[in-house]
């Protein structure tokens, strides 16, 4: 029963971890908590459904093309609502609510296009594989979630450390406006990273949309809690920290339904999480808050 | 209720009154707005298409049926109205509903204190029967069904021990649960572990991998279609072979349009199936589509029974145009029908009443038990 439960926590906690990381990269670059990425997740699950039932693309161009339409989504959101707040340089806040309005507004589109209704990916899109060890099951699409989301943290991470944009975007974290002064595109790249964050969301919902095959105008709630806490965790803003607090929360929760009680698996995962920011208030790897402040 | 339909309303039962000259006037107060309209609807559509073929064939000894259909829009204040309305306004011989439980607890007080008959035909709530000797249903409760179920299950496949599994935050999958407990230690049948999982939750691994471990012959399941065919693919994607029993929520063509094969050998319990191939049902199937476009449901099925049942009882008496000794003879005539109805074969049995005093009556009525296979509910024989 160990190893199962030890992969049961790996998949999720994988999911975790992919969902924060576009989560935490908006936070990190423009210093907003974005409310509304669980619902660019969703929008991304059905983009992704859309383009298998409309257009037969097979499911990696659906996954790209997802990622298309909830990047853009996220660029259009920074454009018409984050930007225009920035340029009157509102209190911190004030973004925060804006998207939550922009959250509520997309799943009551969602329910309106396409009804409450749980929508599935039809039959014979989802690999099937399935890999036994032992009394191990683990599924193709398992696999495909841990290794998608470690690879994009790989990419990310380098990209962020080894890159000049990356180098410009560090530069901005720690501060817009001396970023500006050295010439740097502050609000080119502000769209880059909203771009991005929509489209990591994107690939989140349509991996997780197949993993668990339920597809609902409210499945970004459930999951932007547990983002919230997996970027507290690791630390505002911090890739890194969004990978290990997310695996954290994955087991946190699997073990304490396996061996506690299946009442108790978010009271343990949150429990843990305040007692560890008893502990470490900025979180595990909270430097950008420290820079922040 | 928009104005419209009220005013849509108002006009079928101005219509209903001119066209026929009806004489026996029955009263329908169902939940035809609000949430509880997913209910009433089909049962007002239930009761209009048993009325229509009843007065087609000539009514009752030559009298036809006069439905007084009200709205109480699954509200109790609003039965209690709607019932006072039908039985001291509109004169009615009998009253069926109203839609939920809730409102039955409020308004069939008013009926069994004016000797006037309160027919529900969808509340599954213990107790509604306690109310007095003029409340009747033919409605099957859970645990009348669930017994049936895990026992021809349990015989099936040799069962020794389950686990078990439900949705803890939902009033309908936890009432199922605690059936299923009481089922479960009356029949001594060893649970390995029970697990939970609240609303909105699509990831099962966890609490499956721990019944995994328990190695149990079958998974009791009180959960609604769509989670359920969720936690079926689950399991069998994590090597658990063990079928399925599930409750009242398995009874959607959902469970076994997502589970496909996994779903395949769960054993459920329902008052009414779709392919129950008696004539009566068939009938039924074909007349409802016919007229609504629609499929039917276990409400439409359940209201459309009624009105046989109401009629086969008033086909008994003679009416005298006294009205409160009309509603005594049709009271002390229902419990003597039997009919087969496309719910199958119905009878009454008296309700045993927590204090003792006399009380209505209940349904009588076995349940259909259902084998999933190749994606498909097929009617249990012993032979599956």
């Amino acid at each position: 029963m160990l190893p199962q439960q030890l992969l049961n926590a790996l998949t999720l906690g994988s999911v975790y971890a992919l969902f924060a990381l576009g989560f935490t990269l908006m936070f990190g670059v423009l210093g907003v908590i974005n409310l509304s990425h669980g619902a660019v997740f969703m929008v991304g699950s059905y983009a992704a459904l859309f383009f298998v039932n409309h257009f037969h693309l097979p499911l990696w161009l659906a996954l790209l093309s997802a990622m298309a339409i909830s990047g853009c989504l996220g660029l259009l959101i920074d454009v018409l609502i984050l930007k225009p707040l920035r340029a009157r340089n509102a209190p911190h806040l004030i973004p925060m609510i804006a998207t939550i309005g922009v959250a509520i507004t997309l799943s009551s589109a969602a329910q309106g296009i396409f009804g409450a209704e749980i929508m599935r990916f039809p039959e014979g899109t989802i690999p099937t594989g399935e890999f036994t060890f032992g009394d191990v099951h683990v599924r193709a699409i398992e696999i495909g979630i841990v290794a998608i989301s470690l690879a994009v943290m790989a990419i990310l991470f380098t990209a962020l450390r080894r890159t000049q944009v990356g180098r410009a975007l560090r530069a901005i974290a720690e501060s817009p406006k001396s970023a500006a002064l050295l010439g740097i595109n502050v609000e080119g790249l502000f769209r880059a990273t909203a771009f991005i964050a929509g489209a990591l969301g994107g690939a989140a919902g349509v991996l997780i949309g197949l993993d668990f095959n339920a597809i609902t105008p409210l499945m970004g709630q459930p999951i932007l809690h547990k983002g919230i806490a997996v970027i507290i965790l690791g630390g505002m803003g911090d890739i890194r920290g969004s990978l290990i607090a997310g695996l954290f929360l994955g087991f946190a929760e699997v073990m304490s339904k396996a061996y506690l009680s299946s009442q108790m698996g978010d009271a343990v995962a949150f429990g843990m999480l305040f007692l560890i920011l008893l502990v470490r208030p900025s979180g595990l790897f909270g430097r950008v808050l420290e820079r922040k402040a | 209720m928009s104005s419209l339909t009220k005013t849509l309303i108002l006009a079928a039962t101005l219509v209903t009154v001119s066209v026929q000259a009806a004489d026996i006037k029955v009263g329908v107060a169902e939940a035809l707005s609000g949430g509880a309209a997913q209910y009433g609807v089909p049962i007002r559509n239930g009761f209009q298409l048993a009325a229509d073929e009843i007065n087609a064939k000539g009514g009752i000894n030559g009298n036809k049926i006069q439905l007084v259909i009200e709205d109480e829009q699954g509200k109790k204040e609003e039965a209690i109205n709607v019932f006072k309305k039908l039985i001291f306004q509109d004169k009615v011989l009998m009253i069926f509903g109203p839609t939920l439980s809730n409102s039955m607890f409020a308004a069939g007080p008013v009926a069994n204190a004016s000797k006037t008959v309160a027919f529900g035909t969808s509340n599954t709530a213990n107790g509604i029967t306690d109310i007095g000797p003029y409340i009747f249903r033919n409605s099957v409760m859970e645990s009348d069904v669930l017994p049936i179920t895990v026992a021809t299950a349990v015989k099936h496949y040799h069962i020794k021990k389950v686990a078990v599994m439900y949705g803890n935050d939902d009033a309908f999958t936890k009432s199922g649960y605690d059936v299923f407990k009481k089922v479960l230690a009356d029949q001594n049948i060893p649970v390995t572990t029970t697990e939970t999982y609240v609303k909105g939750d699509v990831d099962f691994k966890a609490q499956l991998t721990k019944i995994k471990a328990g190695n149990p012959d079958a998974i009791i399941c009180s959960a609604l279609a769509e989670e359920a065919a969720n936690i079926m693919l689950q399991a069998r994607s994590l090597g658990i072979k063990a079928p399925f029993i599930g409750g009242n929520g398995f009874n959607s063509p959902k469970l076994f349009e997502i589970s496909k094969q996994a779903g395949d050998g769960t054993f459920v319990g329902s008052p009414w199936s779709n392919d129950n191939p008696s004539s009566a049902n068939v009938n039924f199937v074909n007349a409802y589509k016919k007229k609504y476009n629609a499929e039917p449901n276990q409400f439409a099925a359940q209201g459309y029974d009624a009105l046989y049942i109401a009629a086969a009882a008033l086909k008994t008496v003679k009416l005298s145009g006294n009205l409160e000794a009309d509603r005594q003879a049709l009271r002390d005539a229902l419990p003597k029908v039997t009919i087969n109805g496309a719910t199958g074969a119905f009878k009454f049995r008296p309700a045993v009443t927590k204090d003792g005093k006399p009380g209505g009556f209940d349904a009588d009525q076995k349940p259909f038990i259902y084998i999933l296979q190749n994606s498909k509910f097929n009617l249990f024989t012993g032979k599956n």
